[in-house]
């Protein structure tokens, strides 16, 4: 019999690509490809009501004081000395304050901090005990708020950048998970966002 | 002399189709691996304020989205040209905040929750009051990780 002979019929795959084709508009239409990038920050819990205020203060000298009014102009310095710069100006400004190169009695002090390296030993690194305070008027411009944000960013990052050559040979970002580790704890990235400053009318 | 074939006479064979579905499904496997679901319908326009330092956010699934700014074109007969907060699917003021981060906390896991981020979504020309009172609202939800969005930039001057 010949019917018992004959292969059997091979299915037509041709229009697998229509399919294929289909399936590639439906993805291509309901997902999105872009990737969320940002400068991550962590917000300062809210203090207990009841909390004194005086265990919290630190000395003048430690805190760098930046200011944005509303027409994105800053003004930074330390308690007193604070004076209206430019945003060319912020980073090395902040790299001083974070580093203190010459010791100064007006600049933030350092404490002598052990930290233990990945390979056991310890490692001896004067920590800057300065913090950024960051401080807006309620009609401070959001771009203005981040391009100052990123201006201090970038400063941290240099200073870290800068620190980890020296330590380690390289830069922070090809430093693995426990190098980085050590370098975020001689360089903590301290920028404290304060609430706005009430401007009376 | 014989073997030389007359050119133009004979019609080329037809190309063969067997691979094409083969080069469709490469490119719909991309596609499936290197995107995401779009999950919710804007109604602010914003334009992200630029920077340099930026960071990637890791995990899609630990990142809610607070956006800022003017009501979409569309709605803007209805609602006006000041900036809105938009949660989820509508407009809410910064008072609905709270809310929105527990049922947010509420959906990822017990161990997850402490890596939940706040990924805020402001248009660049927005007041930092409007930003200040979401961020005094998140701090009082207790919700302490934050990522200011902004597009990568080469720099400012």
């Amino acid at each position: 019999m010949a019917v018992d002979k004959r292969k059997v019929q091979e299915i037509n795959a041709g229009s697998m690509a229509d399919i294929a084709f289909l399936l590639l508009i439906f993805f291509l239409v309901a997902t999105t490809m872009n990737v969320d990038t940002g400068l991550t920050r962590m917000l300062p819990p809210i203090p207990p009501e009841n909390q004194q205020t005086e265990d919290v203060k630190v000395k003048e000298r430690n805190v760098l004081l930046v200011l944005i009014n509303g027409a994105g102009q800053i003004m930074a310095g330390i308690q007193g000395q604070q004076e209206l710069i430019d945003l060319r100006q912020l980073k090395e400004k902040t790299k001083e304050f974070i580093l203190n190169p010459y010791d100064l009695e007006t600049m933030p002090e350092k404490k002598d901090e052990e930290i233990e390296l990945p390979d056991g030993s310890k490692w001896t690194y004067a920590v800057s005990q300065g913090v950024v305070s960051l401080q807006t008027t309620r009609d401070t411009n959001y771009q203005a708020y981040i391009m100052v944000q990123n201006e201090l960013t970038r400063a941290f990052n240099e200073v870290r950048d800068e620190v980890s050559m020296r330590k380690f040979g390289s830069k922070f970002a090809d430093l693995n998970e426990a190098e980085r580790k050590v370098i975020t704890t001689a360089v903590p990235n301290k920028i404290s966002e304060a609430e706005p400053r009430n401007i009376k009318k | 002399m014989a073997v030389m074939k007359k050119k133009g006479n004979k019609s080329l064979p037809p190309i063969s189709t067997a691979s094409l579905p083969d080069v469709i499904f490469m490119i719909l496997f991309f596609f499936m691996v290197s995107t995401t679901m779009r999950d919710q319908e804007l109604l602010v326009r914003y334009r992200l304020p630029e920077a340099t330092e930026v960071q990637k956010l890791e995990k899609k699934s630990l990142v809610s989205y607070i956006h800022i700014g003017q009501p979409s074109l569309a709605m803007q007969a209805k609602f006006g040209t000041a900036p809105r907060i938009q949660l989820n699917d509508s407009y809410r003021t910064a008072k609905d905040i709270g809310d929105f981060v527990a049922a947010e906390r509420d959906k990822l896991s017990e161990a997850d929750r402490a890596s939940m981020t706040i990924c805020l979504k402001a248009d660049d020309a927005t007041k930092m009051g409007i930003i200040t009172d979401v961020k005094q609202e998140l701090r009082r939800a207790n919700a302490l990780k934050i990522s200011y969005a902004a597009s990568k930039s080469l720099g400012y001057y």
